[in-house]
């Protein structure tokens, strides 16, 4: 390999691969270092839910801006993509998550998203497959879905259009100046981009990312059953709690008219196949919401891993002392979401153009506070 | 002794023996098309032993039953695709 690139990315998932997007647009020379499927690991394991997330004003940032550049971008992505502007609704099951409803609610109205509490009827009427004495919900109607992988290969193949290269191998070394190819070849490279998810911490150690295992099963297809994506409020307690394994209630159709259902957060679960009582568990919550959708077949189950940072924000940007070894890493739930932004985040670090959003909340420098850990040698 | 039962496919009553399956009902009613793939090709029994999904119809507005491991039941309803 002769060439030299002045970008190389490890990792083809749709964050290496939105990374190649928005830095080949800004006029770099990319190499993407993936052996296997584009969008094949975590990509293809998530449910791509395109959603604003409020866990943190850095969280509400990132997601925020990267909803818009999905809205932006919907007339480009490919059918295959699967892009569809379902819109979320919130459940709330009693009074309490009512209010975290309107708390919900005033917080989107200050930031511009547009939210619409629903009442009990409201709610039976958008989604009558849910269970009668549900308190209401939220409904944001602009959040989507997508069809993950396809978006990555769409994001990837336009980067390939301005010239980046992609290269079908496995990166064993991370350095400032390029990547190391199992087989010994280097990929000489002016700066080097981890976007490996979970096995980031494979390539460059010492910073706390941590799998964190997802089931998620699909139906059959029942047009017309499910119009929305479903989360059940109480998701912000189980998707938070960094301890116990938890499942909460996530429904979404897809475009297929089949019913995605989710979803299960473990630590700890290295192995990828799946865990009988925990998705039992899963579905079992999804009846009590849904009770109809015990009459449905499901037809495959799957398992995933998310990259899941210690402080639920991605690691995006320059190693402390590494100015030329970014990460793009930790987006746990939310990749598919906030893989656009951090495209543009990782461009503007490299580029030294201006930032969408400010960068320091995703700096993997600030785990050096947080874990007393050095990142750096 | 109740050897016969009669059921509706796609609303034309069909008499079949006691224990028969909703495929042989179904055949018996004169239709062939038991469902429409994704790409909109015609679809009927292949296995017939329940591996193959290529049966599948709506009974009683259940969607996606197989047909060849229903058995068929008195006044039931069954709708293939068109």
């Amino acid at each position: 390999m002769n060439a030299s690139f002045d970008v190389a990315i490890a990792g083809g998932g749709i964050v290496g691969a939105a990374c190649a997007d928005f830095c080949s647009a800004a006029g770099m020379r990319v190499a993407v270092v993936e052996a296997g499927p584009i969008g094949g690991g975590a990509t293809a394991a998530g449910m791509g839910h395109i959603v604003v997330m409020d866990d943190s004003p850095a969280q509400i940032a990132l997601t925020e801006r990267s909803r818009s550049l999905w809205m932006a971008l919907a007339r480009e992505l490919p059918a295959d993509a699967e892009y569809v502007t379902a819109g979320t609704i919130w459940v709330a099951a009693d009074a309490e998550e009512m209010a975290e409803v309107e708390r919900k609610r005033a917080l989107y109205a200050g930031i511009g998203v547009r939210a619409e509490v629903l009442g009990p009827r409201q709610l039976s009427e958008a989604e009558p497959n849910l269970r009668p004495g549900l308190a209401g919900g939220l409904l944001v109607p602009d959040d989507g879905v997508s069809y993950p992988p396809c978006a990555a290969r769409f994001f990837l193949e336009r980067a390939q259009a301005r010239g980046a290269v992609l290269l079908r191998a496995k990166a064993v070394e991370l350095m400032e100046t390029g990547i190391r190819l199992a087989g010994g070849e280097a990929v000489a490279a002016g700066a080097v981009v981890n976007a490996t998810g979970a096995w980031a911490p494979e390539l460059t150690p010492r910073f706390a990312v941590r799998k964190r295992k997802g089931h998620l099963a699909i139906t059959d297809r029942y047009p017309g059953f499910l119009r929305h994506q479903l989360v059940e409020l109480g998701y912000l307690k189980s998707a938070h709690s960094t301890a116990a394994d938890s499942v909460a209630f996530n429904a979404q159709p897809r475009r297929t008219g089949q019913v995605l259902i989710g979803s299960s957060r473990q630590f700890g679960a290295e192995h990828a196949a799946i865990d009988q009582p925990i998705l039992t568990r899963m579905l079992e919550r999804a009846r009590a919401y849904m009770p109809p959708l015990a009459d449905l077949t499901v037809i495959r189950c799957w398992t995933g891993f998310r990259a899941a940072a210690p402080d639920k924000l991605p690691l995006i940007g320059p190693c402390a002392g590494r100015p030329r070894l970014l990460l793009a890493t930790g987006h746990e739930g939310l990749g598919i979401t906030t893989s656009l932004a951090t495209g543009e985040l990782v461009a503007a670090h490299l580029s030294g153009r201006p930032f969408a959003i400010p960068p320091e909340p995703y700096l993997p420098s600030r785990e050096l506070e947080a874990e007393g850990d050095p990142l750096h040698e | 002794m109740n050897d016969a039962v009669t059921l509706r496919v796609n609303g034309k009553p069909v008499t079949v023996p006691a224990g028969a399956m909703v495929s042989t009902a179904i055949a018996a009613a004169g239709f062939d098309l038991f469902r429409r793939s994704v790409t909109g090709q015609p679809r009927g029994p292949l296995c017939g032993m329940g591996i193959c999904f290529e049966c599948r119809v709506t009974v009683g507005g259940r969607q996606h039953v197989r047909s060849c491991q229903t058995a068929c039941a008195s006044g039931m309803e069954v709708q293939t695709d068109e």
